[in-house]
């Protein structure tokens, strides 16, 4: 189950930046899980609670945002949003293109206490 | 086992993107506007604020959608610039990569490959598209040849291992438990323990699945994809991230075509779409038909990693 492991990884980050900052609970997490990574926000969600419980992040909110894909057009050279692995390029129609964003997954920030 | 890995939900709808920094919006007009908005403070230590302003007013004269400054001072009386306003909440900034850790290990894996000339091949397909009989084939046919051996990841059962060092090639099971993927760090681990021979052929055999084993590098020279014919040609489509990071398609049971109806110009169109580069071979893994270019490709792999070997050396 990897999006347990990518919970464990998050809840990782965010203790290790919370306790250097001396905080003694952590109220808020935002991350971005990218449109186009190949991980599911709801899983992700779910695994959250279980991986946060006894560290300084239980019960924190957790708050994803979704960056679109965005790609660079081989064709036309414009930067454009791409909704899918298999859409074209939306302004001229090309299929081919190289990812330029919209696969990252990143703490964001905290809310701590 | 897996129910959440990807064939958990229906995929990653669009939703709208707040990632933009502060205080971006566009807006084309000349005028004198009051308007109240919210915005950050970053302090040295990446301590961020967030607040608000009431209305108030400020000239622009400029044209439409851009950043803009705010040439203006904000007075915080009575609070330090990085607490809320009861003085026991704090914003962080991190920006932190999740997989970081995994990422380290991948590169440290790939420095280690590159220093010793390894031509690392990580193998990723559905449980049962062939890849350990591939492999098993391909160990056979090219012995002697040059040094080689395999990682092999299952969730339980040394079978895999077992098939492999049956052909004298050094192998090593990882199991997985109910992990559905390899990482780098298990990679990093199994090296130590395998031994790397320098120059050689280092096979990662993947957990079988189309969904996790994307999301993870390895720290590998090149990513192979097995698809079988007994499955659909649409799979590019369906599980389009472990097609967005293959370099090369393997198409294995092509001896199975006259009794299917599957189509291979179709399939590979499919992966192109997703990767525009991809290579793709053709193969029987029993028959052996088409393995020669599968062999060459290995060996022109190999080839390049003890290429580079040698230029780092001088």
């Amino acid at each position: 189950m990897h999006e347990l492991a990518l919970s464990q990884g998050i809840v990782e980050v965010v203790c290790t930046r919370a306790a250097a900052d001396g905080a003694r609970r952590v109220r808020r997490v935002c991350i971005a899980i990218g449109a186009l990574s190949p991980v599911e926000p709801n899983a992700i969600e779910f695994c959250f609670d279980a991986a946060s419980r006894g560290t300084l992040a239980e019960g924190a909110v957790l708050e994803i945002r979704r960056p679109p894909g965005r790609a660079r057009c081989r064709s036309c050279d414009r930067v454009v949003t791409i909704a899918g692995y298999d859409r074209p390029c939306p302004l001229c129609g090309e299929g081919r293109w190289v990812l330029v964003g919209g696969d990252e997954l990143q703490v964001l920030e905290l809310e701590v206490e | 086992m897996c129910g959440v890995c990807g064939c958990g939900g229906a995929g990653a709808g669009l939703e709208d993107d707040r990632t933009g920094g502060p205080a971006r919006h566009g807006h084309g007009h000349e005028q004198e506007h009051g308007h109240e908005h919210e915005h950050e403070h970053v302090g040295a230590d990446g301590t961020v604020l967030r607040h608000r302003h009431d209305l108030h007013h400020h000239a622009h004269h400029h044209p439409s959608d851009h950043d803009h400054p705010h040439p203006h001072a904000h007075p915080h009386p009575g609070h330090r610039p990085d607490r809320d306003e009861d003085g026991t909440t704090r914003l962080l900034r991190v920006e932190q990569d999740i997989l970081a850790k995994n990422n380290a290990g991948a590169a440290a894996n790939r420095e280690l490959f590159a220093a010793a000339g390894v031509f690392a091949v990580n193998l990723m397909s559905s449980p049962g598209a062939g890849k350990t009989t591939l492999l098993v084939r391909t160990l056979t046919d090219l012995k002697g040849r040059f040094p080689a051996a395999v990682i092999e990841g299952d969730q339980q059962t040394s079978v895999d291992a077992d098939r492999i060092r049956a052909t004298g090639t050094p192998a090593l099971q990882v199991n997985t438990g109910t992990g559905c993927h390899l990482d780098a760090l298990m990679v990093t681990r199994a090296v130590g323990r395998l031994g790397l021979a320098a120059e050689s052929l280092l096979f990662i055999e993947n957990v079988g699945n189309l969904v996790c084993p994307a999301g993870f590098d390895l720290g590998e020279t090149r990513r192979v994809v097995v698809l079988s014919t007994t499955e659909g040609e649409d799979k590019p489509l369906k599980y389009p991230n472990m097609f967005a990071v293959a370099d090369l398609l393997v198409i294995n049971k092509t001896d199975l075509l006259p009794h299917l109806t599957f189509d291979v110009g179709r399939l590979v169109d499919y992966a192109r779409r997703i990767r525009p580069d991809l290579e793709v071979i053709q193969v029987s893994a029993t028959t052996g038909d088409g393995l020669g270019h599968w062999y060459q490709w290995l060996e022109t792999g190999l080839a390049a990693a003890r290429r580079h070997r040698e230029t780092d050396c001088r």
